[in-house]
Order: structure tokens, then sequence, then C-alpha cells
């Protein structure tokens, strides 16, 4: 049974339509990216999952249960879009606080704090926070006990890289142990690797939900595929390849998915007039684009 | 029962990092100070002893300064969170609206009788120092302290639901001003004009009653009144409150706070992340 179910979901606000008729599932285990221009409709629909906000029709069941029910809330864990806290509490004040809200002994809060980096931190006003520390704090509320369903507006924002790497190392831990994770990102390169799911909104229209894999062979983008040739030898490469040359030692390919196989076969075929190859298969911002911008009604 | 503690907790704690302990206290005690000063002068000429004179004077003070006291620490609670931003992510814990509600309420409330406790407590000692006989007036300081806490538990309800309505701070400050001038101030004085211009007439006899017992300021003065003959003279309306069972009035203080929470409760409901 998934963790998630959205069904025909729709939300207008006013005259705009914020979701129309979104479906998916999330399965137990499964990380699922939503990526969408700004109000594409992604923390609408976040919202709706937690109960913080009423849907128009359509059906979402959050662990077998109503969204927001307390049954829901107990088992699932979020991380708002620019997460805030009272200044005056300091970190270890606030998540001992977290901690007694869902029932969890308040020891804990030392090791969830260290988990996240802000042990040295803990005894200090959120007050005199940076962003980046306030986001952390964030994070280790959402890791309070053990959430079977994690959502995550833009958790990594204000992160810096090697913080971001550790945590979506403990997404990974969280998901290998049965958690979904729906999460929100403009970061899209991070998302590529770190995600089984991609689901695109724009103008609140789910126009894509499917692994990166798949949405590449949906949208059938061209590939690149960069020669590099032998020194004085790219005249000849670029005459018996095509393309285009670039700083005078590589020559530029692009094609289809298709012809993959056949390009490179011509390529291996010029023997030692070629040095090396690199093949780049079209990134999630070209996807992004390609989905994003299909015909809205 | 936990987490409703864990919210008390946080937020006495924030409430004490902003001073607002400190000033709640200070408030009191200044004005009970001053009061008890003041109001040695008549004592001798009243026959009645010192404490029962202070809680008299105490008496018309918390009228005005309790709901004060108590709405300025309330009209944040909501319409500051939802400013904040803090109010979505505590709305995805396992907790329901009413509780967090309830767990504000008891900090706000412990921080009212600490303040009202030190204030009257003050009042109480200098009236004691000065009048041996003074212990007479320990059950009227009694009444006094916990119709207080009755009081304030009512206006800090009602600020809830003012800061639920309003949704942002500067508007339920705004707000939760007017209500004290209507209700503390303006209140008495349009009741006050109006039996004048009926001059004994049915309002006088059916409707003035109801409508002074049914505001939480006057039921807690008249109550306070009724039960010490001495200050019944202090009181402008006191004639009026003779017409009023203690027992309603007592009824009236009960229930305000609960009354004031019900809206809380439902105009937070009405908020939306």
């Amino acid at each position: 049974m998934p963790n998630l179910t959205l069904s025909q979901l729709t939300k207008a606000f006013g005259a705009t339509c914020a979701l129309r008729e979104v479906s998916f599932d999330v399965a137990p285990g499964e990380r699922i990216a939503i990526l969408g221009h700004n109000g594409a409709g992604k923390s609408t629909l976040m919202k709706i999952v937690l109960g913080l906000i009423p849907h128009d029709s359509g059906r979402v069941e959050v662990l077998g249960a109503a969204p927001g029910d307390r049954a829901a809330r107990r088992q699932v864990a979020y991380l708002p879009e620019n997460v805030a806290f009272h200044p005056a509490l300091t970190g270890l004040e606030q998540i001992r606080t977290y901690l007694r809200l869902r029932g969890e002994p308040v020891s804990a809060a030392m090791g969830l704090l260290e988990r996240v980096g802000l042990a040295d931190a803990a005894r200090r006003r959120i007050g005199t926070y940076s962003k980046g520390m306030r986001q952390r704090v964030g994070l280790a509320q959402a890791l309070i006990g053990k959430p079977r369903l994690l959502v995550l507006d833009e958790p990594t924002s204000g992160l810096d890289p090697v913080s971001r790497r550790d945590f979506y190392t403990t997404l990974d831990g969280l998901a290998a142990d049965g958690a979904s994770i729906l999460l929100s990102s403009h970061a899209l390169t991070e998302v590529e690797a770190r995600t089984d799911r991609i689901v695109i909104l724009s103008k609140g229209v789910m126009v894509a939900n499917a692994s990166l894999d798949e949405l590449r062979l949906q949208a059938a983008l061209p590939i690149q595929m960069h020669v590099q040739a032998r020194a004085g030898a790219v005249e000849k490469v670029a005459e018996s390849l095509g393309g285009t040359r670039f700083n005078g030692a590589r020559v530029n390919l692009t094609c289809l998915p298709d012809q993959k196989l056949s390009r490179l076969t011509q390529v291996t075929a010029l023997g030692a007039l070629v040095e090396d190859v690199d093949v780049i298969p079209p990134s999630l911002e070209d996807l992004y684009t390609h989905f994003s911008k299909q015909v809205q009604p | 029962m936990n987490a409703v503690l864990a919210i008390s907790v946080a937020e006495f704690r924030i409430a004490f990092r902003n001073r607002w302990v400190a000033i709640a206290i200070a408030m009191m005690a200044l004005f009970s100070l001053v009061l008890a000063g003041a109001g040695s002068a008549p004592t001798g000429t009243l026959g009645a002893d010192r404490l029962s004179v202070t809680v008299a004077s105490l008496t018309s003070l918390a009228v005005y300064l309790v709901p004060l006291v108590a709405l300025l620490m309330s009209f944040d609670a909501i319409a500051g969170e939802v400013e904040r931003g803090t109010l979505s992510l505590m709305l995805t814990y396992p907790l329901g609206r009413f509780e967090i509600l309830l767990g504000k309420f008891i900090a706000h409330l412990l921080i009212l009788s600490l303040a009202v406790a030190i204030g009257y407590g003050l009042a109480a000692a200098a009236a004691i120092w000065s009048d041996p006989r003074a212990s007479a007036g320990f059950p009227a300081m009694l009444r006094l302290f916990w119709t207080s806490l009755l009081l304030g538990g009512a206006f800090v309800a009602i600020g809830y639901a003012i800061s639920a309505l309003a949704r942002r701070p500067g508007a339920a400050a705004g707000l939760a001003i007017a209500l004290w001038l209507v209700m503390i101030v303006l209140y008495d004085l349009g009741l006050l004009a109006a039996v004048v211009a009926d001059d004994g007439g049915l309002f006088t006899t059916a409707v003035f009653p109801w409508l002074l017992v049914g505001n939480p300021a006057d039921a807690f003065r008249l109550y306070n009144l009724a039960a010490s003959e001495a200050t019944a003279a202090a009181a402008g309306i006191g004639a009026a409150a003779h017409t009023i069972p203690p027992a309603h009035a007592l009824a009236s203080i009960l229930l305000w706070p609960l009354l004031g929470l019900g809206m809380a409760v439902l105009a937070f409901r009405k908020v939306i992340p």
C-alpha cells in the first residue's frame, strides 16, 4: 500500500487554479522530487498533504488516513520552506519542545542536533542563528521519531554543499528504512542523483511523473557528444563527423537518443584521430524546461 | 497532556526572555504599592481594618489593570505565530488546536498569577505592617486573588480570539486596546448614561442588571464589592449592584474564561497558516 495517494487532486484559490487533477502515489522507501516554477503548486500540494489547507476535490490518503488526521500527523514530518522558530528559544529548547509534542524522550534532543551539525550552537538562541542553521534546526525536528512520510519544502536552501550531501545521505538512510520522501527543490542537479522519481508541476498541472531515465526517453531530447581530437586532427574529425568545432581541438555533435550508438560507431571508426569522447545526456534542466513548456489548456 | 505542558513551558520561557514576566510583575507591584500608600488616609473614618480597605482599592485597580495585562500578553499568541511563520509547522504536529491554546493559556495564567500574587502580596504586607487588625481582611484578599485570575483568564482567552481573528500582530494589538476601552471604560459609562436617561424605567430594573453582570469586569467588581460593605460606598454603580445577587456575578466570572476559550477555539479553527 502506498504511503501517500493523490487522486485527481484539485485546488483553486479564487479564480486561480493552484492544482488541477494531480494524481500520483508514493510507495514506502520511495524518494520523490517535485519540481516546478514558483507558483506551480508545489507548496500548495504539500500543505494539502499535511492537512494545513483543504482541497476542493479529488482524494488524498496519507498513511491510510485523511490528511491532517491525528493518526497521519503522528507519522508525517514536515520541513516548511523558510522554516522559522521563535528567536527567544535556544535550538536545544526548541527541539526538546518538538520531542515532547511527539511524545518522544527529550534526551534525544542533543543527538538530533549533533546529527545536523548544530551541537556547538545548541545552547544559543535561535535569534542568533544564520539561515542555514535555522534550516538545520528544521531538519532536526523532521527527523524526530520514525516518520513514515517526510514532506520537505526546499529542504536544502541555505545549506552549504557539504551539508547538502550529508542531508541527502540522511534521507537515503530514512528511505532505506521504508520512509517515503516527498521533497521540492530548485537545485535540479542534486535532485537528479538523489531521488527515485520526479514529478513536474506546471501551473498546477502534473506534466511529468517518472524516473529520470524514463523522462529522458519520453522527452527524446538530443544527446550531446564531445569528441576530443588528437593534436592537428581536428579538421579531419570535423570533416568526417560533421558537427561544430570548439576550442580548436574538439568537435561537438548532437544526436537523438536512437542515433547514439550509430554515432558512437562513427566516432570509434576514426581510431587514432580521436583522443577521447564524452556522451552527455540531456540534463534535468533540459528535461524540466521541455516538460514545463508543454502546452497548457 | 505532555504536549500541552510542552507548549506551556516554551511559552513561559519566551515570555520570561521577552521580559513579559518582569513587566507584568512590575506593573502590578507598582500600582499595588501606590494604592496601598494612597489608601491609608480614610482608614480611620471608615473604621474598617486596613487590609479590607486595601482590598477595596485593589478591586477598582484590578478591574483596569488585570484585563490590560492579560490582553497585552495574549494578543500576539496566534497572530505572532502566523507572522513569524511558526504556526504551519506546529499544526503538523499531532496535537489539536485547542491543546495549543490550552498550553499557552496555562503559561499566561501562570505569569498573571505571579504578577497578581506579588502585587497584592506587597499591598497586603504594607497593610498588615501598619494595622494589627488587618488579618480580618484576609478572606477578602484571598477572594480578590482568585477572582482576579478568573478575570485575567477571561481576557487572556478573549485576547486569543482577537489574535486569531486579526491574524496580524499590529491589527491584533489595536483590536485588543479597543476592546479594553469598550469593555472596561466605555461600557460602564454607556450603562450609566442609559440608566440616567431611563430614569428608573424598565431598562433599569430588567435589562441593566443583566448587562452589568454580563461584562466580566463588572461581574468581578460586583462580586468583590458585594462581599465587602466597606467598599460598596466607594463604587459609583454600587447602588444598582445591590439588585444583583453575588451568585450571578460569580457565575459570570466563572463562565467567562470558558466562554473566551470557546470563542478563541472557534476563531483559531478558521486560521489557515
